[in-house]
């Protein structure tokens, strides 16, 4: 199990928040995802045997959020 | 060219907003034919960013404002109502601006405490001086921080002193001394001299990154209404659509039809909650006070009664011997020097402090204890140097059968009623001498307490372990409406469970392990901080960082103040929406008309969150 957390642009609707998460749930491999709405972070788990955080980044940048940073653990 | 579009939208809204004002300004200047021409452009350019973020989002399966924008503007386009288009796409646009930027402020109060986090840190390492990124710092670090640096991890001094602003932690301002052996934290500030430290937590493990970290949780924590409201819009955009057909049907007026698509998107009333919370939660974290999320807010603004532990919570927690009465045959350090050496093997803070005096008067304490025995709430037993000691209140040394003659007695009387604990230390059954302790009460206390009155506290409580005496002379004193002393932990479980059971809606302030379960009972838990002990900042419901009593004054307005200010957004932004429909149905609202008093009422419940940031409790002190 690895962990992941991306800080995104400011995010502004609070149905971001549904859309992201439930896309990320729906993603292979991932365990978990967090969105902290007033903090602008997703925080993820996810098997590191089938995904990475290179392809959720692209996930969340697919949505139409622009990372900003990442941080793995 | 996604993220082009995205990157250059502040430009887009400039642009079409041009164009419009050029629109309207044509027909005046003789140039009647191009007003279409211009608005047009207009709508395409500003639709351009929201419809790609409405595909997107559909590519994903999820369901968007800006799908109901996208299709309303088309609409509008099919029905040459091209003021109409070019007006609500730019108003979406700005309005999202607008709101991204007010909403960067009321999450301001965060973003000036994550950036008081340090970026670099000076070590030393094999005898050379390095400066490297804080992430690179591991424990057992020697780190160096001189005048006006931050501290880049938690650590101990180990040379050198230093006077430490550390307002990141506790919200005081005040600098505090620090020497050697002292705890320092992450992101607080050297404010004069200069230390060496070794590092003991680094990155997310040190204090103020868990600080940051509950408070990034309480702000997400969402209260009862919070819920109602974001299932309520749940259903209630699909069923905007659903609706707005179902008009279209009825009245085959397109137009009609869309400008009600436009007008019912939820955003005050999904909106407005969460920042009420997000501004108030983060005024509190800025003046040392952790909330931990809406539903502790709402809780804690009905609170009607208070039960304080008094020993560390409205007392300074840090006791001192002040007499040992001597009646036995040993020099009175000897005595000291035994009983010393029994409590060192107890955790209560009596027992430190007895073993605290000894350490001062330079007493030698090793040895062995053969039989030690805590016996809880009551005192400890043990033996040494081939003596029977028992080391306690009155209840312990009854329990023991040792006999407390009227002198004894009386003297443990007139002590208790000056405001000490009086305890009893028994050598081989005859009681031996008698340690005075005192615990001064708080300074801000008085304010704080009639500051809480003064805002609607009903009732306030003091629970004790300590003796009668001592806890009527403290209650007298800050003029509190009852109290129990004596008490065992479980005891002040029973007292908060009843009181609970009598319909009080109860805050219990504790500063120990000892509170821990009566702190979980209550509606809301306060813990006193201490600089943040992991215990208690996890278990807590509320935890104040600064040991101040003000800051719990200061919680609880800011929790009226903030559900306040939540109903008030939430009314204002329902009464909004039911303005909107009539005035749709009505036919006063049209497309753009809406999508502006729309777009307005969001910045206008965002506006109000922000007065929380400033939010101060009457007379507080200036370093709150």
């Amino acid at each position: 199990m690895a962990r992941a957390e991306f800080i995104l642009e400011p995010l502004t609707c609070p149905t971001c928040v549904k859309k992201i998460e439930s896309t990320l749930a729906k993603a292979k491999g991932v365990e978990s995802a967090k969105v902290l709405f007033n903090s602008n972070k997703v925080k993820t788990e996810f098997d590191e045997a089938i995904t990475n955080s290179e392809k959720l980044k692209l996930t969340i940048e697919n949505l139409g959020y622009s990372v900003l940073s990442s941080k793995e653990s | 060219m996604i993220k082009h579009i995205n990157k250059h939208r502040n430009h887009i809204t400039a642009i079409s907003s041009i164009l419009i004002v050029s629109g309207f300004a044509l027909p005046f200047l003789g140039y009647e034919s191009y007003k279409d021409t211009a608005l047009i452009t207009a709508t395409i350019i500003a639709i351009i960013p929201i419809a790609i973020k409405a595909f997107q989002a559909i590519r994903m399966k999820a369901f968007s404002i800006e799908l109901l924008v996208t299709i309303a503007v088309i609409g509008a386009l099919y029905i040459h109502e091209y003021t109409e288009s070019s007006v609500v796409t730019f108003l979406f646009l700005f309005g999202a601006y607008l709101e991204a930027r007010t909403l960067e402020k009321t999450r301001s109060s965060l973003k000036a405490l994550i950036d008081m986090a340090p970026q670099e840190a000076d070590v030393i390492r094999e005898g050379e001086n390095l400066t490297i990124p804080v992430e690179e710092v591991v424990k057992g670090d020697r780190v160096v921080i001189r005048s006006g640096g931050k501290m880049p991890v938690d650590g101990r001094i180990i040379s050198g002193k230093a006077t430490i602003n550390e307002a990141a932690i506790t919200g005081e301002s005040r600098p505090a001394s620090k020497a050697v052996d002292d705890i320092v934290y992450s992101g607080t500030i050297v404010d004069n001299g200069y230390i060496e430290i070794i590092a003991e937590k680094v990155g997310d493990d040190t204090t103020f990154a868990k600080i940051i970290e509950l408070v990034e949780e309480a702000q997400e924590s969402k209260s009862k209404t919070q819920k109602f409201l974001d299932k309520f819009a749940q259903y209630y955009t699909p069923a905007v659509v659903i609706l707005a057909i179902i008009v279209y049907i009825l009245t085959r007026n397109l137009h009609l039809a869309i400008t009600f698509l436009v007008v019912a998107c939820p955003g005050a009333l999904v909106i407005g909650a969460p920042v009420s919370n997000v501004a108030g939660i983060g005024n509190g974290a800025r003046h040392g006070v952790l909330v931990k999320g809406g539903e502790v807010m709402d809780r804690l603004s009905k609170v009607d009664t208070i039960v304080f532990d008094k020993t560390g919570t409205l007392t300074k927690g840090m006791p001192e011997v002040t007499d040992i009465k001597n009646f036995s045959g040993l020099e009175v350090e000897e005595l000291l020097r035994l009983v010393a050496k029994v409590e060192t093997i107890s955790e209560h803070h009596l027992g430190q402090t007895i073993v605290k005096e000894a350490k001062k008067r330079n007493l030698n304490l090793e040895g062995e204890i053969i039989n030690g025995k805590v016996v809880k709430g009551n005192g400890i037993k043990a033996e040494i140097d081939s003596l029977v000691l028992a080391i306690g209140n009155r209840k312990l040394m009854d329990a023991e059968n040792i006999q407390i003659s009227d002198e004894v007695s009386d003297y443990a009387i007139g002590r208790e009623k000056a405001g000490n604990t009086a305890i009893f230390a028994a050598i081989d059954g005859q009681v031996a001498g008698i340690f005075s302790i005192t615990d001064q009460i708080r300074e801000d206390a008085h304010r704080a307490l009639a500051e809480l009155r003064k805002n609607g506290i009903k009732k306030m409580i003091m629970l004790t372990g300590d003796n009668r005496h001592t806890a009527e002379l403290v209650a007298n004193e800050l003029g509190l409406d009852e109290f129990q002393a004596e008490l065992l932990p479980e005891n002040k479980v029973e007292f908060v469970k009843k009181l609970k059971e009598a319909g009080h809606v109860v805050a219990m302030a504790g500063d120990g392990i000892n509170d821990a379960p009566a702190i979980a009972t209550a509606d809301i838990g306060l813990a006193m901080g201490e600089g943040g002990t992991d215990v208690s900042m996890e278990t807590a419901d509320v935890v104040l960082m600064a040991d101040k009593l003000m800051q719990f004054s200061h919680a609880y307005a800011l929790a009226k103040a903030t559900v306040r200010n939540m109903k008030q957004n939430t009314f204002f932004a329902v009464a909004v929406v039911f303005v909107l429909l009539a005035g749709v149905l009505s036919d006063y609202v049209h497309l753009a008309s809406g999508m502006f008093i729309h777009e307005a009422s969001i910045l206008i419940v965002i506006l109000n969150a922000m007065r929380l940031i400033r939010f101060k409790s009457t007379n507080s002190s200036p370093n709150l």
